[in-house]
């Protein structure tokens, strides 16, 4: 008998998630009071897949008649991913416990998007990326709704959801093209069928699709000019939410955007780095300057979001394994700086208000809470990429593929956008250091979060040492090599 | 006349441009932004099964199988959002998704 699925064990991560999550759902229906316990359930179910994650190798793999892919950089993607999922379902018990509005589908809807961003990080056809997208944007329109019984909450539900599925339907019109015009849907088919076109060069309708789809996925990732969502859905959603939808979302989407261009469309670099280099310019730009007036702080971190997705995207450009390589490094450091920064807002807290979110909140926080401060401005720092802390690394990777690359005037703006947005970073040290203090915050009590905060904290200091992110950056390069051979 | 496939991508190309504006120059109703999601999709689903069937190639029909079971889903999990939010603001009003702004 041949086998129905050779090769299935690539996929027992999100086989083994997706049973998880049926089998959450069953738990939290038939027990009562059963949200810690299906919460740690899934913390547990999302660690054995970041095991089977891992044990399935880098070497390139294709299952599923050649609809789902693993090699070393969906390796590495998937990790970053699951890492925070994981995170996410921690900071978030905490939450909803002094909130009082415990539910246990909060941590089953997350899995469920993770599942969705495992496939598509993985995907390797033009509908698994659907599918994948599609399994991650249902499960997060409904947490972002989550707290159904507020108005902004459900209000950045339904922003996002109108445009979400909008941009789902500008990438479904680009793959149409794309298939009508190449002849298939499957990328390898697809780098191909490119490459043998020869002199004529690609059809128009193929160029047309690529760039709808690039305009779909550019949603995905907040890139300018489809970022408008952004800031209002960081706004209104809850934080453990807002923590969520700053990560692995973006991971997801950045991994399927370089797969899409890399793979299937190397061959017409041409017609799309100049989208690409536009999208990175204006979100840096717009990054830096949007963020400037913001009073509160979830905005302020979408914004900051914004633009840290046109520097990841710096190291598409460069079109090399290096540059990928500074997209995956990226990535990994915007993980680490991201959720402690969250840790922090969450523990913005007042007795009779219960969350706060005003900037201003935080003045004079060195003295009522030190170490939070101090956090705080460590995380701060390395967003805006000051030296020695890893954000500085971060953008040290991505820059530097692309001065290789002979692009000097973009690395120039690069370094410029990055000293206009350090203004607002530094604003709020400076807020917390040397302004009246506010009202004091209720102490953090938390275990899990003040282990998350401290181990963030700590590993941004520690990044400049070679021998913490010297097994980073190598299994970062190791897998770039695999989408990328030069 | 001959109705061939480029009759099929310029019905598909208008009712997309139709979905798309519907989206940008409705400023009534909620629901009418819903309608015009589907028609994006249907739009979708034209041009691929016009290209299946030119090519003679079964794949555009999957995935437009697929597309209508995720269309469907897509559908419903729109509607839940857009109860919540009504039973919260008592309209469904364009113009009174306001709250966030900047």
């Amino acid at each position: 008998m041949t086998e129905l699925f050779p090769n299935i064990n690539i996929a027992y991560g999100e086989i083994f998630l997706s049973f998880g999550a049926l089998m959450l759902l069953m738990i939290g229906v038939f027990k009562n009071n059963s949200v810690n316990l299906v919460s740690w359930i899934a913390v547990g179910l999302i660690a054995v897949t970041l095991f089977l994650t891992v044990a399935a190798g880098s070497e390139q793999t294709y299952t599923f008649s050649n609809l789902f892919v693993a090699d070393g950089f969906t390796r590495f993607m998937k990790v970053l991913v699951l890492l925070a999922a994981a995170l996410a379902v921690i900071m978030s018990r905490e939450f909803f416990r002094l909130e009082g509005d415990e539910r246990f589908e909060f941590p089953i809807l997350l899995v469920l998007a993770t599942v969705g961003m495992m496939v598509m990080v993985s995907a390797n056809d033009l509908m698994s990326l659907y599918m994948g997208i599609e399994l991650q944007s249902l499960s997060l329109y409904v947490l972002a709704a989550f707290k159904r019984d507020s108005e902004r909450s459900t209000e950045a539900g339904l922003k996002y959801f109108v445009l979400g599925a909008l941009s789902s339907g500008i990438l479904l019109y680009g793959c149409s093209l794309i298939y009508g015009f190449i002849g298939s849907t499957n990328f390898s088919s697809i780098a191909v069928a490119l490459s043998n076109m020869g002199e004529s060069g690609p059809p128009i309708g193929a160029i047309v699709g690529l760039v709808f789809v690039l305009s779909g996925l550019a949603f995905k990732i907040s890139a300018v000019p489809f970022h408008m969502w952004t800031p209002d859905v960081y706004e209104g959603s809850q934080t453990p939410v807002t923590a969520f939808f700053a990560v692995a979302p973006k991971v997801a989407a950045l991994a399927l955007l370089s797969r899409t261009l890399y793979v299937p469309f190397g061959e017409m670099s041409g017609s799309w780095s100049q989208v690409v280099i536009f999208m990175s310019v204006a979100s840096m730009l717009l990054g830096s300057f949007a963020a400037i007036m913001q009073t509160n702080i979830k905005r302020l971190m979408a914004y900051s979001s914004i633009g840290h997705v046109g520097f990841a995207l710096l190291g598409l450009i460069a079109g090399n394994a290096e540059g990928l390589r500074g997209v995956m490094v990226y990535m990994f450091i915007y993980l680490i700086m991201n959720v402690g920064m969250f840790v922090c807002i969450m523990s913005m807290r007042r007795k009779e208000d219960g969350m706060v979110e005003d900037i201003k909140e935080l003045s004079g926080l060195s003295k009522n809470h030190p170490i939070m401060a101090a956090f705080i401005s460590i995380f701060m720092f390395s967003l805006a990429g000051v030296p020695p802390l890893a954000g500085f690394f971060a953008k040290w990777y991505v820059i530097i593929p692309i001065v290789n690359a002979g692009y000097f005037s973009l690395a120039v703006v690069a370094v410029l956008a990055s000293v206009i947005g350090a203004y607002y970073y530094i604003r709020i040290v400076k807020v917390m250091y040397f302004d009246e203090p506010a009202e004091e915050f209720v102490p953090q009590k938390s275990k899990p979060m003040k282990i998350i905060a401290t181990l963030l904290a700590i590993l941004v200091l520690a990044f400049i040492i070679p021998q913490i992110s010297g097994p980073v950056i190598e299994s970062a390069s190791s897998a770039a090599l695999t989408l990328r051979q030069n | 006349m001959e109705i061939g496939i480029e009759h099929y991508l310029t019905v598909a190309a208008m009712l997309f441009t139709l979905g798309v504006f519907g989206i940008f120059l409705n400023r009534k109703n909620v629901i009418i932004i819903l309608l015009s999601i589907e028609l994006i999709l249907l739009s979708v689903n034209i041009n691929l099964v016009a290209f299946s069937s030119y090519m003679g190639d079964m794949v555009g029909q999957i995935f437009t199988m697929l597309i209508l079971t995720v269309a469907a889903a897509e559908a419903s999990i729109g509607l839940a959002i857009l109860v919540v939010y009504f039973r919260n603001r008592g309209s469904i009003a364009v113009e009174d998704i306001n709250l966030m702004k900047g």
